[in-house]
């Protein structure tokens, strides 16, 4: 899940990620990217979002985009992959590229279920939790939110 | 190479040309990077004697092994030259995303020689680099640099320059990278400024590799583990940033007070500490690359005739612009902050030159003829407007730019200059921090609390608790602090992990990311290397004996309130010791015993 209200713009998930897919640091090549408006002082850590129903997977012509049942992450298969990098232009967000320098595809694939940005994020802007969890957070700090302006009218 | 990428970067800004040139393993060995191998290059080809504001001054951007990795906040590089505050080597730190992003592009380190003949910047795209005009981006300030830099070459490229007080050689002026860290101390700015570059701009997409990478990965868990558990580094320091300090040092009485005159305690100290901006003006907290403190605070003054958005103030600014001026007007201190950062200026210097004037102006040395508007302990306003005309070397400010030192001795009274060869002290109050005055008064760059934080120790109780007020012992500490330092500051990563880690965890992260054997000895043995070869550039520059030692105020007026009243600093109880441990004669020179040790015929 993203928090971006809590990314300090360190860009720790990027280095991780690198060093986890390729064994250097090269934030070219990160799966995660942290979008920084430097002088708003905000920043927004972006990644796949595992889509259900993945535009990547349906426009890939060789079939080389294979959910992994276990994590749920959609996986490249690189000797499948014939590198037309339509799944690039077809993914709405961006969040695959391609690397020029190793010539593959760069997508997110949960680090077989220990993902590697959430593991070093220092405050919590990408955590790995279930699905739903999340939107109860939301729900939960939303309800408190309420909850308090109810008390107020009330007092 | 492991860690550094091998490469360096040399332009000579007065014929244009452009070379990209091994750099020696030997060296990098011996001096590490950053801080010690760019003094060292320095001192292998420039004349020590120049004057610093001359074309014969280069000007090192250099990162260390570490930096761009993911190693403990391993986000920083430094900038040496021969300083203009000073006179001594300058060697300013800096965070940010710019060191990384030059090593991504393939460089450890530029070495700028010579002077354009017009403003140029250098744009730099992995193996593309070119020098370009700056004409049309001279004279404006940060902010709009960086924009207008990013525009015109690439929305991800990092930018590193200098602002108008770097153009105008304001002798404190930074050079600000990535909107507003600074390569601080000493004017490193002016320097940039002297040689008409305006800005370095480099986007890279390259790696930097290291040796062990299985090792490299268990060697930096386990430190980062330290750090986020250390209360410190895990607590303190995000929370509430440096400025926790400000409550801290008040109330041990070490928080220095109008000048260092009334040091002691700051009756409203807490109206301008970090648990009140976490309260009032902070938007969020920031990190630098790969940090994982992120003391960084985006701060935004909303309205009043303060009003701005902008980062900071730190400790030193929080201090400088609050309690040295006599000022407990947080918007105000945001507001000369903000100056700082989009002008390019060095907080510490600047605000202790504007308390030192206001002193001045008590004391009836200069009157509102000279300065144009009354000046005073307490005057925000004033403050806040010296701290604008100093970078355009405006009014008074003409005179506020050329630091403390110049302007106390220029109006007669020298020794109301809070600085130790020439460069203002920071807020720590060597009265009531001993060792820190020890530190002071032999630090090669001067007045300087970042190469030798006695304040660990002596008031934080880290690795353990020291009598602040006691002289005993504090001379090994001093020597091992300022030693782990050289080595720190030369690796890449931040000053701040040193709360949570120490040279063991140090030396695990160098010796996987660079495959040499950088034992706990090793590291401790270059870092005294890179001390003593500073000390040697300042002794071939004329300083001697009777430059290490702290303003007359430190050592003959007692502090006269709060816990430590009645306390002066007790160098000569400390420096005979210090010299010795350090295997220097009575004069403070290095023996030639000691200098072969270290390699340093």
């Amino acid at each position: 899940m993203l928090n971006p209200e809590k990314c300090i713009s360190c860009r720790t998930c990027e280095l991780a990620c690198s060093f986890k897919h390729e064994r250097e640091f090269r934030p070219t090549a990160a799966r995660v990217n942290v979008l920084q408006f430097e002088k708003e002082g905000i920043s927004i850590p972006l990644m796949c979002l595992q889509c259900d129903n993945a535009a990547c997977e349906k426009v890939c012509p060789s079939g080389a985009l294979k959910r992994n049942e276990v994590t749920g992450a959609m996986v490249v298969d690189d000797a499948k992959c014939i590198r037309c990098k339509m799944c690039v232009q077809a993914c709405p967000f961006g969040n695959i590229a391609y690397d020029p320098a190793k010539r593959c595809i760069l997508r997110c694939d949960l680090c077989d279920g220990d993902p590697q940005c959430a593991k070093f994020c220092p405050f919590g802007a990408i955590t790995y939790v279930e699905a739903n969890s999340g939107t109860l957070a939301k729900k939960r700090a939303y309800a408190a939110k309420m909850k308090e302006a109810l008390q107020e009218v009330t007092k | 190479m492991y860690g550094w990428v091998g490469y360096i970067l040399r332009v000579n800004l007065t014929d244009g040309t452009i070379k990209k040139e091994a750099l020696d393993p030997v060296e990098a060995k011996n001096y590490i990077g950053a801080r010690g191998l760019g003094t060292r290059l320095w001192i292998k080809e420039c004349d020590p004697l120049i004057d610093p504001l001359s074309p014969e001054n280069n000007l090192i951007f250099m990162t260390g092994p570490l930096t761009g990795t993911l190693a403990t906040n391993a986000g920083r590089y430094n900038v040496i030259c021969k300083a203009p505050l000073t006179g001594a080597m300058a060697a300013s730190n800096s965070g940010g995303y710019w060191g990384p992003e030059l090593k991504y592009a393939g460089y450890d380190g530029i070495i700028f020689e010579g002077k354009a003949e017009k403003p140029v910047y250098l744009w730099i795209k992995d193996d593309q680099v070119e020098l370009r005009s700056a004409e049309h981006i001279w004279g404006k300030d940060v902010n709009e640099t960086t924009d207008t830099l990013k525009e015109e070459t690439d929305f991800d490229a990092r930018v590193a320059c200098i602002g108008p007080a770097g153009e105008n050689l304001v002798k404190f002026a930074c050079i600000i990278n990535d909107y507003t860290r600074a390569a601080g101390r000493s004017g490193v700015g002016a320097v940039m400024g002297s040689k008409n570059l305006k800005a370095v701009v480099v986007r890279g997409t390259g790696a930097v590799k290291v040796a062990d990478p299985d090792n490299f990965y268990a060697a930096l868990s386990k430190a980062r583990k330290m750090v986020a558990e250390h209360p410190v580094t895990g607590q303190g320091l995000p929370a509430y940033g440096t400025e926790i300090l400000i409550n801290i040092l008040d109330q041990s009485g070490g928080l220095p007070v109008n000048n260092f005159r009334d040091s002691g305690t700051f009756p409203n100290a807490d109206a301008t500490s970090g648990e009140t901006l976490a309260k009032t003006y902070l938007v969020r907290n920031k990190g630098c690359m790969g940090c994982s403190i992120g003391c960084g605070r985006i701060v935004n003054v909303p309205d009043g005739p303060y009003k701005g958005f902008g980062e900071g103030p730190e400790y030193e600014a929080g201090w400088s612009f609050g309690a040295d001026c006599g000022v407990d007007d947080l918007a105000a201190i945001i507001k000369a902050n903000n100056y700082c950062n989009e002008l390019g200026m060095d907080p510490i210097t600047l605000g202790s030159t504007i308390a030192c004037a206001f002193e001045l102006f008590e004391i009836g040395a200069i009157t509102e003829k000279e300065t144009g508007f009354p000046l005073g302990f307490g005057n925000a306003a004033a403050m806040v407007e010296l701290s604008r005309q100093a970078a355009y070397r405006e009014g008074f400010g003409n005179e506020i730019a050329e630091g403390s030192y110049r302007l106390a001795s220029k109006y007669g009274h020298p020794e109301l200059s809070m600085t130790c060869k020439k460069q203002e002290m920071a807020a720590y109050d060597p009265r009531v921090l001993q060792g820190m005055g020890l530190n002071y008064a032999t630090n090669n760059r001067g007045g300087c609390h970042v190469r030798g934080y006695m304040t660990s120790p002596e008031i934080l109780g880290i690795p353990e608790k020291l009598d602040n007020l006691a002289t005993e012992g504090k001379a090994g500490w001093t020597k091992t602090f300022q030693d782990l330092t050289a080595a720190v500051d030369s690796s890449g990563i931040c000053l701040f992990l040193t709360f949570a880690i120490g040279a063991p965890e140090l030396s695990e992260q160098m010796t996987a990311a660079t495959g040499i054997d950088f034992t706990v000895e090793e590291l401790l043995k270059a870092g005294e290397r890179i001390w003593n070869m500073e000390r040697l550039f300042n002794i071939t520059n004329g300083f001697t004996k009777k430059d290490d030692t702290l303003p007359p105020r430190m050592l003959k007026e007692p502090v006269k309130v709060g816990p430590a009243k009645g306390n002066v600093n007790r160098l000569e109880e400390m420096l005979p010791e210090y010299y010795k441990l350090r295997g220097w004669d009575e004069e403070g020179r290095p023996t030639p015993e000691k200098l072969k040790e270290l390699g340093l015929q």
